[in-house]
């Protein structure tokens, strides 16, 4: 068996009796991107935290690439990773370029590497600024640059988008296609959830401390039984007719040439299929599945009932 | 290149683009100056070397100064470096805790230590070519007050990262510094005083002793004023030592355990610290 990247066996993190992080199990594999949602406080920087060694469980196990991070071969587990912080801050009198340098000197890194990087992340023209004239979006940017660093096997972005223009956010999604592209593993934690949709292949929920769901968005939907929605866009005339015919479904809405309706995600390939026997009576059809903000509500509040 | 000196690097660089190291040496040369040339006025007259009134009187100057110059680098230096989010980000790295607080405590002390040696130094040129005769014990005294006035600045620097460790807050580690300053500095001497005047009869030489080599200040005094036979001669101490018969080595050792201790109970919590 091969061992996942980032592991964590029945993790716990309890602060003076206050429990940040409750009993959490979450593989995280070679090459995946895997998204830990939550609201502020479900313990998302905890594990990070856990990740880099900066605190150590109170109960369970946590590794990084086979290695504990608080253990003696912790400095090699940190060398092939890459971090972001939530709120990153650097020292203000140093400019962008020197700050680059004393990390990649720290990690071992080709210091003449660093200007490609600062280039990657659009700051070419303020590598000799000093960071206190950075505005919040490149400070934010330099935090990437940095976490690129040594091109670490793993990265852990800690709301990597907060705090980003919609322009940058786009960028910072190309930097991480890139970076997946590479085969890097990478943890990223966020609130933006409709953007993340397309570019993760599991999402692990958070609620208080405990890890409500986790895996691909499909497998969360299919066991979240949250209705698949379709709508119809019929003939003239035939809208109400066609709704009679469609049995199984859940009719919504019948509105002029609309039908709307909603199934179980099982049952949505056979309604597919009955749509398409219609033939050209439908001129068109939209499937919505579940949002990840729609799952992420129903696994909350899943919590809520416990 | 070792982590250790990477941090150190920084540090010092951060301190010249601060202008904490210009800021301090100005500060240094300008008290170190003026002391010696109000100084070489009544010394003059009795044929003193005007080296050894220097010595004397930067010795006064450094137990003031070097602790609060030692106390102010390095109370923020963990606290403050928390509180910003740069220590989150440094200890990601793969550098061992160990090594973030010797490579910053090296940083400083080589601030502190150029700011020391440019500044006494000035004056000790200054004193060295007014006077016509400069014997080479005058020499020695001087550049074993500068070195010993580094370590007591360090022993302060090692405190300050002790207090810098403990707290959470900056604003308290700020508090606690000036506390301790006033501790070591003015009120623990008025209080030996005071206890001696009052129960002088009860205290034992040797507990004398102990308590006077419990505060870096007064060791570093005793060090510089009673270790040279002319310089204890100017600074009038001669009666007390006639007293503290306290090796030199012995002083000198307490000095550098002033620094190591501190600084090894600093790294111990700093290890322990969740971050």
């Amino acid at each position: 068996m091969t061992m996942a990247t980032l592991q964590f066996e029945g993790a716990g993190k309890a602060y003076d009796g206050k429990i940040a992080l409750d009993n959490v199990s979450l593989d995280v594999d070679e090459g995946s991107v895997v998204a830990l949602v939550g609201h502020n406080g479900a313990g998302k920087t905890t594990m990070m935290k856990l990740l880099l060694g900066l605190i150590r469980p109170s109960s369970g196990r946590v590794s990084v690439l086979g290695i504990d991070p608080t253990g003696p071969d912790g400095a090699e587990a940190k060398r092939n990773l890459g971090f972001l912080p939530e709120t990153v801050a650097f020292q203000q009198a140093m400019t962008g370029l020197e700050i680059m340098n004393f990390y990649a000197r720290l990690k071992h890194a080709d210091l003449a590497r660093n200007p490609d990087l600062l280039k990657r992340v659009g700051l070419a023209d303020a590598a000799k600024r000093r960071v206190k004239t950075y505005s919040k979006g490149m400070r934010q940017r330099l935090g990437l640059a940095q976490a690129f660093l040594g091109s670490p096997k793993v990265m852990l972005l800690d709301e990597p988008t907060s705090g980003l223009d919609p322009a940058l956010r786009r960028e910072f999604y190309d930097n991480l296609s890139t970076l997946k592209q590479d085969g890097t593993t990478i943890l990223l934690s966020s609130h933006a959830l409709t953007e993340l949709e397309q570019r993760i292949d599991k999402v692990a929920i958070m609620s208080e401390g405990n890890l409500m769901a986790c895996g691909t968005l499909n497998e969360l939907r299919a066991e979240a039984q949250i209705p698949v929605r379709i709508r119809l866009r019929t003939q003239d005339g035939v809208a109400s007719e066609i709704a009679n015919r469609l049995n199984d479904a859940d009719i919504n809405q019948v509105n002029g040439r609309t039908v709307e309706f909603s199934c179980t995600p099982e049952d949505k390939m056979i309604l597919v299929r009955q749509v398409s026997e219609l033939g050209v009576a439908i001129e068109d059809m939209e499937i919505e599945l579940p949002t990840l903000d729609q799952l992420y509500s129903h696994y909350r509040n899943e919590g809520g009932k416990q | 290149m070792n982590a250790t000196l990477i941090i150190a690097g920084q540090e010092i660089r951060d301190g010249f683009r601060n202008r904490w190291i210009i800021a301090l040496t100005l500060v240094l040369v300008g008290f170190a100056l003026s002391l010696t040339l109000l100084g070489s006025a009544p010394g003059g007259t009795v044929g003193a070397s005007p080296l050894l009134v220097t010595v004397v009187s930067l010795s006064s100057l450094t137990i003031f100064l070097l602790p609060l110059i030692g106390l102010m680098l390095s109370f923020d230096a963990v606290v403050g470096e928390v509180e910003r989010g740069t220590m989150l980000l440094l200890l990601s790295y793969p550098v061992a805790r160990w090594q973030v607080m010797t490579g910053k405590f090296l940083g400083h002390l080589a601030i502190l230590a150029f700011a020391t040696i440019i500044g006494y130094g000035t004056a000790g040129c200054v004193a060295a070519f007014s006077g016509e005769n400069v014997d080479p014990e005058a020499w020695i005294a001087f550049a074993t007050m500068t070195g010993s006035s580094i370590v007591l600045g360090s022993a302060f620097l090692a405190i300050g990262y002790l207090i810098s460790t403990c707290v959470r807050e900056r604003a308290t580690a700020g508090g606690i510094a000036i506390g301790v300053w006033l501790f070591f500095v003015l009120i623990y001497d008025m209080a030996l005083l005071g206890l001696l005047v009052g129960q002088g009869e009860a205290i034992s030489g040797g507990i004398f002793h102990a308590l006077l080599l419990a505060n870096p200040a007064d060791a570093y005094r005793l060090f510089n004023l009673g270790g040279f036979e002319n310089v204890a001669t100017l600074s009038g101490t001669i009666g007390m030592m006639a007293d503290v018969k306290l090796p030199a080595w012995a002083l000198g050792s307490v000095q550098i355990a002033w620094v190591i201790v501190p600084l090894c109970i600093a790294g111990f919590l700093f290890k322990k610290k969740e971050i």
